[in-house]
């Protein structure tokens, strides 16, 4: 068995009086790509944020590598919402991934020919090359998650966060940030990815994690991901279509 | 130097060192600050007044940082209580205001303080108190207090250029790769308190709202980068000040009041005439504007 | 204290703060509520030039006209945040920053020019622009509890309508009312509290009678209606406090001691409040905290047998 990267304990958070999270225990083993589904309201952003201190937590223990977020910040990378930011925002493309690299550049220094060039390539990997000098508002949604994408691959991490990646972008552009996240898979990188396209799970996912304020279930995608398990997660808000073990499955509620 | 360059370079000093101020002010979504710090600092420099019973330079700078930094903690610990963000300022400044005004009109009295002076500030009299500074000789006490500030200002800009532009477009990312986003936040308010309290005597609150806002955003409508948005917009700071100074010399009215109607009048052009954002590229071109808001 | 409160100047004075406090309470919440809390403090800077310009013309301090000036300045700053906020990349706090400061300079240059041109005739102007309760006469007293009167009336005839037009306005739309008009309305009831208020608490802290009540009442009640009407309450009672404790000094001004007193409920509020206070709220943290720790030791407990 490969070793667990990411312990959580006990994890609970709130928004005001209202329990987003509570009691979630988990492990990731490292190489895996676990997507995080459930339904709306769940607490799959909380989970992340909270994991990643940027959401308070009620209780309990996050752990990376056995040790704190803290020290294994450097390894970690985290992909936001895309409508997390201003996209007015006076800038490129180019420049938005080498953002990514600003945590290894350290204080009072500016990003170095090299830097430029190792965001240069995050981006080609994305198909995104000739966008580099492209006014970031004048991008697509799809391009823009690609810039975000690419910045996450810029920082060149072990562990990677990733806030709904694949809502409200075009088919080309999952194509490409699938076959982003099958390479890392390859090269041994861990991945979260939140998600909310019950029907791509099992095609892009080893792992999946149900979490409807705690976790329902967790585990090889093949094992966890049924039917039973599923219904009791979204508590009966689902459609099923289709028969046998070839579900396509929505979500209701949505 | 003649009495009338030294207002023009002083006026300009302002207009540079808000010009780049205000560039992050508005990409940080914070403008308004702008306007409540400027109010607020008229309790740092009342209470400096009461502490060291003199108008001195030293004294009021730091009790209008103190005042300044005071805001931006108030707020956003008014904030984090989940009070609306917009509301936590209008509380907190008006609060501090009345105070202040309160404490003016009852024990500072009328001496060297009153509140018009401080809201229109009275730029005419900054040549006659003047420093003497080795080399240079007499220069106006104000004159040489901005370029001391414009300097700082610069300096912390570009010593921390990278980690303004993540944390001013994307805090979330800038706090998982352990950029200390609180810390910037008071850095930069601090910096927005100096920039105001040095340019309150020469040219009033209302106008250093004007200057901090005002440029910055018609440099918004010319460009789409960074660097250039914060070279514009200390360009239009400038221009603000001397075409300010023209239209007072002409109506023979308020110097401050002047510049701030110039900055809106720099701004009106932009507004229409911009290649990029203007109204009439948009009037002309409507498909390309569509393309890019809409999508 | 009895002899300052029973001169009659001061009872009118009284009397037309508490009615301009309730009016802003009223009014303050509608803008809470529509996420404009610092409209307010641009609309009471932007009717500076209105001010002045109607002086100039009818060259004597009849509030009245001042009023109508300043809301003609007022709103067309009301407009042109909006527009410039529409048409442009420009977000709305920007706009209003620069409308308020640019409008301001405008009217301390006209100021100026005034001064010069009236000679000594300016004095009344200025305490109305920085708010000197005081200096108001029995016929500013009628013209501004009229006003507040029918800013008051408009307020509270249209609950359910303001309710609508606040919480959901595309429904509302779809419900066969004009948005269009609602909007319109608003910001003329908006545009005549904060010119009125201006003469008694200053340009400056006029934002301060609008925005403090409305989070106050915030903390004591989660009906619309409720919060209308404390927010009212709690604006009349400041005002009216306030007024009184700036009369028990000579000198004292109105308009900063107002808005203490607002500030000390909010503080109150903000404390005890039942809603959201913080004192209920970390009661309610730590219960939460309880809680999960003891599910926490179930669970384990369960799991170990």
């Amino acid at each position: 068995m490969r070793s667990s990267i990411i312990q959580v304990d006990d994890l609970s958070a709130s928004y005001q009086k209202n329990k987003v999270l509570s009691n979630v225990n988990f492990n990731v083993e490292e190489g895996t790509i676990t997507a995080i589904v459930g339904p709306n309201g769940a607490g799959k952003s909380t989970l992340i944020k909270t994991m990643l201190g940027l959401h308070p937590q009620l209780t309990g223990t996050v752990r990376f590598w056995d040790t704190s977020f803290k020290i294994a910040k450097k390894k970690i990378g985290y992909v936001p919402q895309r409508g997390s930011v201003d996209w007015d925002f006076p800038t490129d493309a180019l420049d938005v991934v080498t953002m990514g690299l600003y945590g290894k550049i350290g204080w009072f220094r500016f990003p170095s020919r090299k830097d430029k060039e190792k965001a240069m390539n995050a981006l080609k990997k994305m198909g995104m090359e000739s966008y580099a000098h492209r006014q970031i508002s004048q991008l697509s949604g799809g391009q823009q998650q690609r810039v975000f994408l690419a910045r996450a691959l810029a920082q060149d991490a072990e562990l990677y966060f990733m806030d709904e990646p694949l809502a409200g972008v075009d088919a080309s552009t999952e194509k490409a940030i699938m076959a982003i996240l099958k390479e890392l898979k390859r090269k041994g990188k861990t991945v979260l990815v939140v998600h909310h396209d019950l029907q791509t799970v099992p095609e892009y996912f080893d792992h999946v994690l149900l979490l409807n304020k705690t976790v329902y279930a967790h585990g090889k995608t093949e094992e966890v991901f049924t039917k039973d398990n599923i219904a009791t997660t979204y508590g009966g808000n689902m459609q099923w279509i289709g028969k046998g073990d070839q579900y396509v499955v929505h979500a209701t509620s949505q | 130097m003649t009495y009338t360059m030294w207002i023009i370079l002083t006026a300009s000093l302002v207009g540079l060192s808000c010009g780049v101020i205000g560039v992050f002010l508005i990409l940080r979504k914070q403008a308004m600050m702008a306007d409540a710090i400027s109010h607020t600092v008229l309790l740092g420099i009342v209470i400096a007044y009461m502490v060291t019973q003199q108008v001195s330079g030293t004294g009021m700078l730091i009790g209008g940082i103190l005042a300044g930094i005071l805001t931006a903690f108030l707020v956003q610990m008014l904030h984090s209580l989940k009070v609306q963000h917009d509301a936590s300022l209008g509380i907190v400044f008006t609060t501090l205001f009345a105070v202040g005004v309160i404490l003016i009109s009852t024990s500072v009295g009328n001496v060297h303080l009153d509140v018009q002076h401080a809201l229109m500030g009275e730029i005419t009299f900054i040549p006659f108190t003047t420093v003497e500074i080795p080399l240079i000789g007499a220069v106006p006490k104000a004159t040489a207090l901005l370029t001391v500030v414009l300097i700082l200002v610069i300096f912390f800009i570009i010593a921390f250029y990278k980690e303004w532009k993540i944390t001013s477009f994307d805090p979330a990312l800038a706090a998982s790769l352990g950029i200390p986003v609180i810390f910037f936040h008071y850095l930069f308010m601090t910096l927005v308190s100096v920039t105001t309290v040095a340019s309150f005597d020469a040219v009033g609150a209302i106008l250093v709202v004007a200057m901090l806002i005002t440029p910055a955003a018609s440099a918004y409508l010319w460009t789409d980068k960074l660097m250039w948005m914060l070279i514009l917009s200390g360009g239009f700071g400038v221009l603000s000040a001397v075409i300010g100074y023209w239209i007072a010399t002409w109506l023979d009215t308020s110097i401050s009041g002047s510049m701030a109607f110039a900055t809106g009048c720099i701004f009106l052009f932009g507004f229409l005439l911009s290649p990029k954002h203007g109204l009439i590229s948009r009037w002309v071109r409507p498909e390309a504007w569509k393309e890019e808001h809409v999508s | 204290m009895w002899s300052t409160l029973l001169h009659s100047n001061t009872i009118w004075v009284l009397l037309s703060t508490m009615i301009l406090g309730f009016a802003a309470g009223g009014i303050g919440c509608l803008a809470y509520w529509k996420r404009q809390n610092l409209m307010s403090d641009a609309l009471s800077h932007a009717a500076l030039p209105g001010v002045v310009v109607a002086f100039f013309i009818i060259q004597e301090k009849n509030l009245l006209l001042l009023v109508i000036g300043a809301a003609a300045s007022a709103l067309l700053g009301a407009f042109l945040i909006q527009w410039i906020t529409n048409a442009s990349r420009i977000t709305e706090d920007t706009a209003m920053g620069m409308t308020l400061s640019v409008f301001y300079g405008v009217g301390i240059m006209l100021l100026s020019i005034a001064n010069r041109s009236a000679g000594g005739n300016q004095s009344g102007l200025n305490s109305f622009i920085y708010g000197q309760a005081a200096a108001m006469v029995r016929s500013d007293v009628i013209t501004m509890v009229v006003l507040a009167g029918i800013v008051i009336l408009i307020i509270f005839i249209g609950f359910k309508e303001w309710k609508l037009y606040l919480f959901d306005a595309a429904f509302a739309k779809g419900i066969g009312m004009s948005v269009r008009s609602m909007n319109v309305l608003y910001t003329i009831v908006l545009v005549t509290t904060i010119v009125i208020g201006i003469q008694a608490v200053g340009v400056i802290l006029m934002a301060a009678m609008l925005i403090i009540p409305a989070v106050s009442a915030r903390y004591w009640t989660h009906s619309f209606r409720n919060m209308i009407l404390l927010s009212s309450l709690v604006g009349g009672a400041a005002g009216a406090l306030g007024t009184w404790i700036s009369s028990t000094g000579s000198g004292l001004p109105t308009g900063p001691f107002i808005v203490l007193v607002s500030a000390a409920i909010f503080a109150i509020s903000l404390l005890f409040g039942k809603e959201k206070g913080i004192i209920i709220r970390f009661i309610q943290f730590k219960v939460q905290q309880r809680d999960s720790e003891r599910n926490q030791f179930v669970m384990d407990k369960g799991g170990s047998q």
